[in-house]
């Protein structure tokens, strides 16, 4: 089966007046149909520009290497008109803060048939029939054609964001965000809706949030990125309940379990802030807020390395950190070169 | 975990002891209607935004209100801030009635500050770190004499150590967490005795969030500060706050120790807010349908009877209680130490103590 999406040595640069600030420094991901990948990770680690880069969404300055295989076929090697044919069609995305993308003074029927007028996906005369169709799937009724967005909650104006992505019947959707700042009901409504889309459709979902317990949740893997880097990926339950990097830990850690007695009057964060993406520290990025650094990560960076490998080398687990790795200290860099 | 020397949490706090004590700030009888437009079928229409709610706070506690949006709980907090003034009951500061003079407001917010929710919107972004802080001292008490060694206090106090590296620096030049630690600074700069905070740590990133809780704890452990922490967030309750009280449509349905309603919810709308959290466990999560009604529109009898899952499967109506659901409204609820919940299915009598059987009716 090929591959949904495949993604490989992403790197994204912005090139700013002083200098370039690599925002992605070599990602890696991939999703088959029916497929749910979480990507967590916070302010700065790049996971939102992954999201807008496999659509070649961001602005000019960004330079993007590598390759973004939708289907086989790779986004960033694309002609406009394929790239054009591909958005809405291909893979569609859930912004956050969708709740403030609805054109205000068209209804919302309009909006929803739009992508499909403008991709002619659906003959004219099916349109409303369609979008009746849509508004069921994401749980409105038929009646709300005519609303605008004003008349509308948070809420129901992300389930309509859904429903426009869902239009033109796309193989790959992306969430970015799409229930953060709704409260927690209505996030249950819209998760469940999504999980279920994607079963019932077969559609592959990535979705990006910095609250790994909605990824774990709803998601069959997740990757976590710092920095640019993904530094754990596996098994959604298994990265957010039993973290191999002492990051994810941390990220875990910082939304409690209700009824867990370890955090209790004892929140846990993590001091310092993420490094500055133009000036990273030397070694491994994650070191000056690790609370379990040793020496050798002020001058290795760690690669992905498998967590709890089987007789051959493999595991569904990786993560970027010594302690991960084999027994005796990297001696390579990276790149695989000497250090 | 299990331990034979005294957890010391656990020990009594200096200044609490077990709820006799008045509380430092409460809320009697609480509400707060607006006129709004039109209601549906004619005539005016009023949002009851807050619709009688007794509420405690009590010295050296940490209260968390939480609910979903429109749950009235911010306009709560603006009320006990003096920000807003109830169209029916009172506010006591230690036991007396606020008065909305402007001598007494002003003295009035010196001992009860607010922490608002986006350090990025509440920072002047053209004024230095030692500004932001000062402002609040020079309204107060004019130029003092000690105004640089109170702001550097207040800094330090934040977290922000040595507080010389930060006097000078502009917000854009700190992260969200030092933001959130500025603004905080600047409440504590006048020494209050309670802090009320809406949504503290909402716009921070996940692994600071846990930096900027700690500080609330410590800042109740050190200074003794009381505070009263407006949010959607349970888990933030769980982290920090000693009693919890949920709101739902202008009113407080369940009100106890965090252990009590978190780990063991009575009122329905709290477990079912509880079973879809995403790290719930096992059990079926009770999603509720649609969302919570207008506040122009509070439905009759119980408010939360048309979306109450006890009265849709049934049990309601087997423990004879239905009609009083759809017909009776439960009496506000009283605010202090006592487990309570304001539910006919889940109350044991008017007062709104738990039954036995419901789970927390220990």
């Amino acid at each position: 089966m090929t591959s949904l999406l495949d993604v490989r040595e992403l790197h994204v640069t912005y090139r700013a007046g002083n200098g370039d600030v690599p925002a992605v420094r070599g990602v890696d991901l991939s999703l088959d149909p029916g497929g749910t990948l979480g990507l967590a990770g916070e302010s700065g680690s790049g996971k939102s520009t992954v999201a807008l880069a496999l659509l070649r969404l961001l602005p000019d300055t960004a330079r993007i290497d590598g390759q973004v295989l939708l289907e086989g076929e790779n986004v960033l090697d694309m002609r406009w008109g394929r790239l054009r044919a591909v958005r809405w069609v291909g893979a569609a995305i859930v912004f956050q803060g969708a709740m403030h993308s609805l054109n205000p003074v068209r209804r919302i029927g309009e909006q929803i048939a739009e992508p499909m007028v403008i991709h002619g996906t659906v003959p004219a005369n099916r349109i409303p029939e369609r979008v009746a169709e849509l508004l069921g799937q994401v749980g409105l009724p038929a009646s709300r054609t005519r609303d605008y967005p004003h008349q509308l909650s948070g809420g129901q104006r992300q389930r309509i964001m859904i429903a426009m992505a869902l239009a033109c019947e796309p193989r790959l959707v992306i969430a970015d965000e799409a229930t953060t700042a709704l409260d927690v009901m209505i996030q249950a409504q819209i998760l469940a809706l999504l999980k279920r889309l994607v079963a019932e459709q077969g559609i592959g979902m990535l979705m990006i949030s910095h609250d790994l317990s909605v990824l774990a949740a709803t998601c069959d893997r997740v990757a976590v990125m710092y920095a640019g880097r993904i530094v754990e990926q596996g098994p959604a339950r298994e990265v957010v309940h039993e973290p191999a990097h002492p990051y994810a830990s941390a990220l875990s850690a910082a939304f409690p379990r209700i009824g867990d007695p370890a955090s209790r009057l004892a929140p846990r964060g993590l001091p310092g802030d993420p490094p500055d993406p133009s000036d990273p520290p030397a070694g491994c990025v994650f070191r000056p807020r690790c609370a379990v650094a040793e020496t050798v990560c002020a001058t290795v960076d760690p690669p992905l390395w498998p967590v709890d490998p089987d007789p051959e080398g493999d595991s569904a687990r990786h993560a970027a950190c010594v302690h991960v790795g084999p027994a005796r200290p990297l001696t390579t860099t990276r790149d695989g070169g000497a250090p | 975990m299990s331990t034979t020397e005294t957890d010391p949490r656990d020990a009594p706090r200096a200044s609490g002891d077990g709820g006799e004590a008045e509380p430092i700030l409460s809320a009697r009888g609480v509400e707060v209607a607006f006129d709004a437009g039109f209601a549906p079928g004619g005539g005016k229409g009023t949002a009851r935004a807050v619709d009688g709610v007794n509420l405690d706070v009590s010295s050296g506690e940490i209260v968390a209100l939480v609910g979903e949006s429109g749950c009235g709980k911010t306009t709560l907090a603006r009320v006990l801030l003096g920000l807003e003034r109830p169209t029916g009951g009172v506010v006591l500061f230690e036991g007396r009635s606020m008065r909305y003079g402007s001598r007494d407001l002003r003295s009035y917010r010196r001992r009860v500050q607010l922490v608002q929710q986006d350090p990025t919107g509440s920072l002047n972004p053209r004024r230095t770190v030692y500004e932001s802080v000062a402002e609040g001292l020079r309204i107060h008490e004019g130029t003092t004499a000690d105004e640089a060694e109170q702001v550097a206090g207040a800094l330090s106090r934040a977290g922000l150590r040595p507080p010389e590296r930060f006097l000078s620096r502009y917000p854009h030049e700190l992260s969200g967490g030092q933001r959130q630690r500025v603004v905080i600074a600047g409440a504590l700069v006048l020494d209050p005795e309670v802090l009320v905070a809406d949504e503290p740590v909402a716009s921070l990133d996940a692994s600071v969030r846990g930096e900027i809780l700690r500080l609330l704890l410590d800042l109740r452990d050190e200074l003794g500060l009381s505070a009263l922490v407006a949010t959607h967030d349970l888990g933030l309750a769980w982290n920090i706050a000693d009693r919890v009280a949920v709101m739902y449509l202008g009113r407080v349905v369940e009100l106890g120790t965090v252990e009590e309603v978190l780990a063991e919810p009575a009122h329905p709308y709290t477990r079912a807010l509880l079973s879809v959290l995403p790290d719930a466990g096992d059990g079926e999560p009770v999603v509720l349908a649609g969302e919570p009604p207008d506040p122009k529109q509070v439905p009759t009898g119980c408010r939360f009877h048309p979306r109450c899952p006890v009265l849709a499967s049934g049990e309601a109506a087997r423990a004879g209680v239905a009609d009083l659901c759809r017909t009776v409204d439960p009496t506000v609820l009283e605010g202090g130490a006592e487990r309570r919940v304001a539910c006919h299915w889940a109350a044991a009598d008017a007062t709104g103590r738990v039954r036995p059987g419901v789970p927390g009716s220990g």
